[in-house]
């Protein structure tokens, strides 16, 4: 292990991992986001709303990330779309982890007791207010685990932007791998950090997920 | 510049080579990551600490850190230390660890779900400690586990797409040889979406069949 090298490169990877955060929480924001229109979608009464959303979670848990990401930055530009490669690895890695979210925060709602609901109309209560009041609360506690795996999922697949040049940690081990040849050097940096910012995470999600347990 | 299909068919044979690499890399790490896992699974459950703790140290180092960079590891990083793999080797090994270490996680507690009695009636018949995990344990717990590893299979499907990052002539990068040709990435990335979409669904539909069969066996 080459310490010398370690600590003249270590300030690039710190900043690369800053990127890696940016990244995970702008893709985890939109994840969410598209995970809950979606996941409205595939339990509204409307026929259309639901197909829509079951092809979009097919469509995308169906391919892979890293294409999907290819077909927006490179194709992107033939259908008039022109992003830099932070904003379209960002789009392409929130649009696909909300695939997965919406089967998560769908099988959250679905799983809470039917009585609850019939119970709820039964007093009177409307459609909506029924899932307001009633289940999306004891849903949400539900769900805080798995989203957490998710989210878990999401900090790795931001290493698939970097062949697309983002920046970020992947891509500055492979760049210092290039001109230093160490690998086993630049990797245990890219590494170790990655497993900081997904310990951290955990911890904040495990602190979440106590918490709602308890109210 | 518009989308022009029309120039889809000329490649079709570099695709079909593409899916056809992109389902040998997934059949030999599936292969590699199911014996994995179990390795993995019966090393953390019944081994010496001597052994348990290296491979502790790697499941925690691999569910911890990116695929990609796993794959960047074993292909540009083994060089350093004299092992120069071939990318195909170097992808399949790398997909295959990958795996093992979720797949091992699943058998670990699949593994711990049979009931104690089982271990407790074979030992008591006379069979040795490996003879009661190879043949009374481990098949009861492969079982349970097969819905979950054939998520797992699925996910190594679309991520064997990675390899391509490290030059594995599979569906990414012959989609990426005919744009580099054509200058068509939407039109190929596409097409190549398309087919690992195919694979995926027969690859979905076998995984149901072969669960049917289970649950029809029992």
């Amino acid at each position: 292990m080459d310490i010398d090298l370690i600590l003249r490169v270590y300030p690039f990877f710190l900043e690369a991992a800053l990127v890696t955060i940016e990244l995970s929480i702008l893709t985890a924001l939109l994840g969410l986001t598209c995970g809950a229109f979606g996941a409205a979608a595939r339990l509204s009464r409307l026929a259309v709303l639901r197909w829509i959303a079951a092809a979009y979670v097919s469509v995308f848990r169906g391919t892979p990330a890293l294409i999907q990401i290819f077909i927006l930055y490179f194709g992107g530009p033939q259908i008039g779309i022109q992003l830099d490669s932070f904003a379209a690895g960002t789009i392409a890695l929130g649009v696909n982890i909300g695939a997965y979210m919406t089967e998560t925060i769908r099988g959250a709602i679905v799983s809470v007791d039917k009585g609850q609901t019939e119970a709820a109309r039964t007093l009177g209560m409307s459609r909506s207010e029924t899932m307001r009041k009633i289940i999306l609360p004891q849903a949400a506690r539900m769900m805080i685990r798995p989203l957490g795996v998710n989210i878990n999922a999401l900090i790795k697949g931001t290493a698939l932007v970097a062949p697309i040049s983002v920046i970020e940690l992947t891509y500055t081990a492979q760049r210092f791998i290039g001109s230093t040849y160490k690998p086993f050097e630049m990797f245990f940096l890219s590494g170790l950090l990655y497993m900081v910012i997904i310990y951290v995470v955990g911890q904040g999600i495990n602190w979440l997920d106590r918490r709602a347990q308890i109210v | 510049m518009g989308l022009d299909f029309s120039v889809v068919p000329s490649y079709f044979g570099l695709l079909l080579m593409g899916a056809g690499w992109t389902v040998a890399i997934t059949i030999c790490a599936g292969i590699l990551s199911f014996v994995g896992g179990i390795v993995f699974a019966v090393i953390a459950l019944y081994s010496h600490w001597t052994l348990r703790l290296p491979v502790r140290a790697f499941v925690w180092l691999f569910m911890g850190t990116p695929l990609l960079l796993q794959l960047f590891l074993i292909y540009f990083g083994l060089i350093q230390v004299g092992i120069d793999l071939p990318a195909f080797l170097a992808g399949v090994i790398g997909l295959g660890l990958h795996f093992a270490v979720y797949n091992s996680e699943l058998i670990q507690v699949s593994i711990l779900a049979v009931d104690k009695g089982q271990y407790e009636g074979a030992r008591t018949l006379g069979l040795s400690r490996g003879q009661t995990l190879r043949r009374v344990v481990i098949p009861q717990a492969v079982h349970a586990v097969i819905p979950p590893m054939g998520n797992n299979m699925i996910a190594l499907l679309k991520d064997s797409a990675l390899v391509s990052v490290i030059g594995v002539m599979e569906l990414t990068l012959a989609a990426q040889q005919a744009i580099s040709r054509t200058y068509r990435p939407f039109e190929f990335y596409l097409a190549a979406a398309f087919c690992y979409y195919i694979i995926n669904l027969a690859l979905e539909a076998g995984l149901r069949r072969l669960e049917r069969r289970i649950a029809a066996s029992r």
